[in-house]
C-alpha cells in the first residue's frame, strides 16, 4: 500500500462539552479523492479546521508528506503545498479574478516581498494564473470584479486560486455547495480530472457528486468515524444507513 | 466627472502652481501654508499606506510625526550646543543636515511601528485602535515628562537646516525641497499599491484567511506596511519641525493623530492622491475658517460629520466620480 | 517611606480606578452591545462636569449640579444617539471613529463657545470637605472617600442591573443576538438609546465628581477617554466585570507608579536623575501594563477568546 500524503491520528476536540471531533483517523493517498460526508454538526467544519490549522486540536495530530504538521500555522501547511478552498466563497471582492488568482501564483513563486515592480508586468505571474484560470474556465472573466461573478463562478475561482498554489493535496470544503446541477456537474468531471495532479479530500453534501467522485467515503457523525470504504462497502454498510443516509436497514 | 489621474495632476499642479505664485507675488506666507499642506501630505500619505492598502485603523501615526520631528529637534538642538546626544557608551554629533535628520527620522520612526506594531498586531479592529491610540498617548506623556528637551514647553531651533546646494530658509525653496519629497513618496505608494507586495496587502485586509490559506502570514504583510507607513510620516515629521523651526509633545498628541485621519478621509481613503487633496483642503479650512471665527474647528466637524454620513469616496471619489474603492 | 503614606497612595490609586470605571463602563457597554466605538464618551464626561460646575453656581447646591450633571449627560447622550450615533451602528470601525472624532470637535468648541477658554470651578460641598480619621488615624479627604462609595455604589447597581433586571436580560440578549432580541418584541432602536444615555449619564457623573478636585475645562475628558481605552483593553471588550478590574488597576498602577518609581530610582541614581527617569517611566508605567496584557492575553483578562 502507498504512504499517504494526509493523515490524522485520533484528532479529539473538545468545545466545552460538545465533543466535535472524538478521536478522528483519516488518510488520503496518492491519486484518490476521499470524501467526507455526515449531517450537519457531525464536526465536518471542524476537521478541517484542525488539518488545515485554524483549529488547535486537544489531542491527536496530523501529518502532512511525512511531516508532523500538527503545531504549524496556516500558512506553513499552505507553503508545504495544502491547497484549500472554503465552503463561503473567501475572495476578495474588490480586486478582478485575475488579482485574485494572482495571489495564489505570487505566493507558490515567493514573491510576496517584491515591493516596486507591477505584479501585471511580471510574466512569469500572470502565465500561472492564467493556466489556472483557463483550466477552471474563467479565463474570459478574468478582469471581472470578483464582487460582479456569479455564485458558480465564485465556486470556480476557488477551485483556480487553489491550483495556482500546484498543491500536493487538496481539502475541498463543499465545493459544490449552492451550484445548479449543470454546475455540479461540470465541477464533478473537473475535479475528476484533478486526482492524478493531487489527491483531494472533499467534504461535500451532493451524494451524486460524491458517489461519482470518492475513491474511498468515510461517514462521520457525532465527532467519530462510523465507517471508511469504498461506494459499495459504505451503500451496503447497515449501520451507516440508519444513521445517515435515515434508510431502515 | 473628472478621471482620476487628471485629477491627481491638477491636484500636484494646484499646489506647485499656488506656491510659485506666491513666489511671484512676494507672499511668503502663502508659500508657508502650501509648505505646510505639503508636509500634511506626506504624513497622510504614510498614514494611508496602512490605513488604505493595509485597512489598519490607526489612530496613533502622531507618534511617528512627533518622533521624526524629535529627531529632528534633537539633532539641531546638540548641533547648537556643540554637545554629542549620548546615548550610553554612544556619542553622536548633532547635525544641522536635513538628509541626515531625515535619515534618523526614519530610522527612528521605523524602529517604533515595528515595536507598536507587533504589540498592536496581535489584535484587530477595534483593540488596534484603541492600542495604537494610548501608544500615542504614551509617547505624549514620555515627550512632556523629558525635561531635558523642554518638556511640555518644547524645544526651539534657531536656525533652519542645511541642504547641499539649497538655501533652506528661502521660502521656495524649502517648499520645492517638500514638493519633490512629497512626488517622491506618492510615486512609492503607486508602486507599491501594484507591487506584489500591494496585491497580497489588499488582499489581507480584505479575506486574511484566504491570504494565509495561500501560504502567506497577513500579519507580518500588515506589520510591513505599518513600519513603512511610519517610517514615511516620520520623515514628515522632521520637515514639520523644521517648517516651525519648533518641536513640542503636541506633535504627539491624539488630536494630530485624529487630523491625519481626517486628512486622508477627507481626500478619499486608498487613493493616490486623498491625503493630498486632503492636506489641502484642510490648510485652506483652517486659513479661511479660521480667519472668520477662531471656532472653526466646530465647521471642520460639521463638514466630516457630513462627508462620514453622506460622501464616502471623499474628495476625489466626489470629484472623479468613482465610488470608494472600499468601505 | 511610610506606611500612611502608601495607604494614602492605594487610596488615591482606587479613587482615580472608581472614576475611570465609570468611564469605562459605558464605553463598554456600548461597545458590547452596540459594536461601537465612541471617541465622543470624553465629551460626554465634560458635558457633566460643566452642567454641574454651572447649576452648582447658580444655586448653591453640589448635590443639584450632580443630578444636573446626569441629566445633561443623558440628554446629550440620546441625541447624540438619535441625530448620528445611529446611523453609525452598520458602518465600519473607521466611519464611527470619524464622525465620533467630528463629535469631539463639535463639542469641544462648542463650549469653548459659550463658555469660553477659562476654566471653571466646582467646589466641594461643606460637608464633605475637609479629611476623615480612619482607622489607625491615617487623615484622608471625605471627598475622595465619597468619591470611592459612590464608584462601589454604581459598580454594585450596575451588576445588579444587567444580572437580575429585564433590562438587563434585553442587553444581554442584544450583545449576544441582535435578531433574537428584535424577534422577542423588544423596540430595539430604543434599547439602544436608552443605553447610549446610560453610558453618558455614567460619563457625565465622573465629570462632575472629578471636576470638583480638578477645573472644568474644554478638553478635560479626552485623557480620560483614553486611560478609558487602556482600562477596556486591559479588561476585555465588552465586559463590565473587565472594565472594574482593569480600571483599579490603572488607577492604582498610576497612582502608585508616579511616587513610587522616582523613589525606586534613588536607589540606584543620584537623585535628580532619579525624579527625571522615574517621572518619565511612570508616566509611561500603564501603557507598558497594557503591553503586558497584550502579550499574555490579546484580548484582555475578561474579553472573549478570539
Amino acid at each position: 500500500m502507498t504512504e499517504p500524503i494526509l493523515e490524522t491520528r485520533g484528532l479529539t476536540k473538545r468545545f466545552g462539552a460538545l465533543v466535535a471531533s472524538d478521536g478522528v483517523s483519516i488518510d488520503l493517498r496518492p491519486g484518490e479523492i476521499h470524501a467526507v460526508i455526515g449531517p450537519n454538526g457531525a464536526g465536518k467544519s471542524t476537521l478541517i479546521g484542525q488539518i488545515c490549522g485554524t483549529v488547535i486540536p486537544d489531542e491527536g495530530s496530523v501529518h502532512f508528506q511525512g511531516h508532523d504538521v500538527t503545531d504549524e500555522t496556516v500558512a506553513a501547511r499552505a507553503g508545504r503545498g495544502l491547497g484549500r478552498t472554503f465552503q463561503v466563497s473567501a475572495l476578495a471582492m474588490e480586486d478582478t479574478v485575475l488579482q485574485n488568482t494572482l495571489l495564489g501564483a505570487l505566493s507558490a513563486s515567493s514573491s510576496p516581498w517584491r515591493l516596486w515592480r507591477s505584479v501585471l508586468n511580471d510574466r512569469d505571474l500572470v502565465a500561472r494564473a492564467d493556466a489556472a484560470l483557463g483550466r477552471v474556465g474563467l479565463s474570459d472573466r478574468r478582469a471581472t470584479r470578483c464582487a460582479d461573478l456569479s455564485h458558480g463562478q465564485r465556486r470556480q475561482l476557488e477551485v483556480a486560486v487553489a491550483l495556482t498554489l500546484s498543491p500536493r493535496a487538496f481539502v475541498m470544503d463543499e465545493p459544490m455547495a449552492g451550484l445548479g446541477a449543470e454546475g455540479s456537474k461540470a465541477l464533478t468531471a473537473f475535479l475528476d480530472g484533478l486526482r492524478d495532479k493531487a489527491p483531494i479530500l472533499l467534504v461535500e453534501h451532493d451524494m451524486d457528486a460524491v458517489f461519482a467522485l470518492a475513491d474511498r467515503i468515510s461517514v462521520l457523525a457525532e465527532g467519530r468515524i462510523l465507517a471508511t470504504g469504498t461506494v459499495a462497502e459504505i451503500r451496503a454498510d447497515p449501520e451507516v444507513r440508519t444513521a445517515y443516509l435515515g434508510e431502515d436497514a | 466627472m473628472i478621471p482620476e489621474r487628471f485629477l491627481n495632476a491638477l491636484l500636484l499642479g494646484g499646489l506647485l502652481g499656488v506656491a510659485l505664485l506666491a513666489d511671484w507675488r512676494d507672499e511668503p506666507f502663502t508659500i508657508t501654508l502650501a509648505t505646510r499642506a505639503t508636509i500634511l501630505a506626506i504624513a497622510a500619505t504614510g498614514l494611508n499606506l496602512a490605513l488604505g492598502l493595509g485597512g489598519l485603523v490607526s489612530l496613533g501615526h502622531a507618534v511617528f510625526f512627533g518622533l521624526g520631528g524629535y529627531a529632528m529637534g534633537i539633532l539641531a538642538f546638540h548641533a547648537q550646543t556643540y554637545a554629542p546626544v549620548e546615548l550610553g557608551p554612544l556619542a553622536i554629533e548633532g547635525t544641522t543636515s536635513m538628509p541626515l535628520i531625515w535619515v534618523t527620522a526614519i530610522a527612528v520612526s521605523s524602529l517604533a511601528a515595528l515595536v507598536i506594531g507587533l504589540l498592536s498586531l496581535r489584535t484587530s479592529g477595534v483593540y488596534f485602535i484603541m492600542i495604537t491610540l494610548a501608544f500615542g498617548q504614551m509617547f505624549f506623556y514620555f515627550a512632556v515628562s523629558w525635561s531635558a528637551y523642554g518638556g511640555e514647553d518644547g524645544l526651539s531651533i534657531y536656525v533652519r537646516n542645511g541642504f547641499p546646494g539649497l538655501n533652506t530658509l528661502d521660502p521656495i525653496q524649502f517648499f520645492s525641497l517638500c514638493f519633490v519629497l512629497l512626488c517622491l513618496v506618492l510615486v512609492l505608494w503607486s508602486r507599491l499599491a501594484r507591487s506584489p507586495f500591494g496585491l497580497a496587502l489588499n488582499a489581507a485586509r480584505q479575506v486574511p484567511a484566504r491570504v494565509e490559506t495561500v501560504g502567506l502570514d497577513p500579519k507580518r504583510l500588515k506589520l510591513a506596511a505599518f513600519v513603512l507607513s511610519g517610517a514615511i510620516t516620520g520623515l514628515a515629521g522632521a520637515l514639520f519641525a523644521d517648517l516651525n523651526r519648533f518641536v513640542s509633545p503636541s506633535m504627539f498628541s491624539w488630536q494630530l493623530s485624529g487630523e491625519l485621519i481626517v486628512l486622508v478621509i477627507l481626500g478619499g481613503v486608498a487613493r493616490l492622491c486623498g491625503p493630498v487633496a486632503g492636506a489641502m483642503l484642510f490648510v485652506a479650512l483652517e486659513h479661511w475658517l479660521g480667519g472668520l471665527t477662531e471656532f472653526w474647528h466646530v465647521w471642520l466637524g460639521a463638514i466630516l460629520l457630513l462627508i462620514v454620513l453622506f460622501a464616502k469616496g471623499g474628495l476625489v471619489g466626489l470629484l472623479s466620480g468613482r465610488p470608494a474603492s472600499h468601505d | 517611606m511610610s506606611a500612611v503614606l502608601v495607604i494614602e497612595q492605594v487610596l488615591n490609586g482606587l479613587q482615580a480606578g472608581v472614576m475611570l470605571f465609570l468611564m469605562a463602563a459605558g464605553l463598554t457597554l456600548i461597545f458590547g452591545v452596540m459594536g461601537l466605538i465612541n471617541l465622543a464618551h470624553g465629551s460626554l464626561y465634560m458635558v457633566g462636569a460643566f452642567a454641574a460646575a454651572a447649576v452648582s453656581a447658580a444655586t448653591g447646591s453640589f448635590l443639584l449640579g450632580l443630578v444636573s450633571a446626569l441629566a445633561a449627560a443623558a440628554l446629550a447622550g440620546a441625541v447624540v444617539e438619535m441625530l448620528v450615533i445611529r446611523r453609525l451602528y452598520a458602518s465600519d470601525h473607521l466611519d464611527q471613529v470619524l464622525a465620533t472624532f467630528a463629535l469631539i470637535l463639535i463639542f469641544s468648541e462648542g463650549t469653548r463657545w459659550l463658555y469660553g477658554s477659562f476654566p471653571l470651578y466646582l467646589d466641594i460641598p461643606a460637608w464633605l470637605s475637609g479629611p476623615t480619621r480612619l482607622p489607625g488615624g491615617i487623615l484622608y479627604p471625605t471627598y475622595r472617600l465619597a468619591l470611592i462609595a459612590v464608584g462601589l455604589v454604581v459598580a454594585l447597581g450596575l451588576w445588579v442591573l444587567i444580572e437580575r433586571t429585564r433590562l438587563g436580560i434585553r442587553i444581554r440578549a442584544g450583545e449576544n443576538d441582535r435578531e433574537m432580541i428584535a424577534a422577542l418584541g423588544v423596540d430595539i432602536s430604543r434599547l439602544y438609546t436608552l443605553i447610549f444615555a446610560l453610558g453618558a449619564a455614567l460619563a457625565g457623573l465622573a465629570g462632575a465628581l472629578v471636576g470638583a478636585i480638578q477645573s472644568v475645562q474644554v478638553g478635560m475628558g479626552e485623557p480620560v477617554l483614553i486611560l478609558a481605552f487602556v482600562v477596556i483593553v486591559i479588561g476585555g471588550i465588552g465586559s463590565i466585570r473587565g472594565a472594574f478590574v482593569g480600571a483599579l488597576l490603572v488607577g492604582l498602577t498610576d497612582t502608585l507608579g508616579g511616587i513610587f518609581l522616582p523613589e525606586l530610582f534613588k536607589f540606584f541614581t543620584d537623585p535628580a536623575t532619579a525624579q527625571s527617569v522615574g517621572a518619565s517611566l511612570a508616566s509611561m508605567s500603564i501603557y507598558i501594563l497594557m503591553s503586558l496584557v497584550l502579550i499574555w492575553r490579546p484580548t484582555g483578562l475578561f474579553g472573549a477568546r478570539a
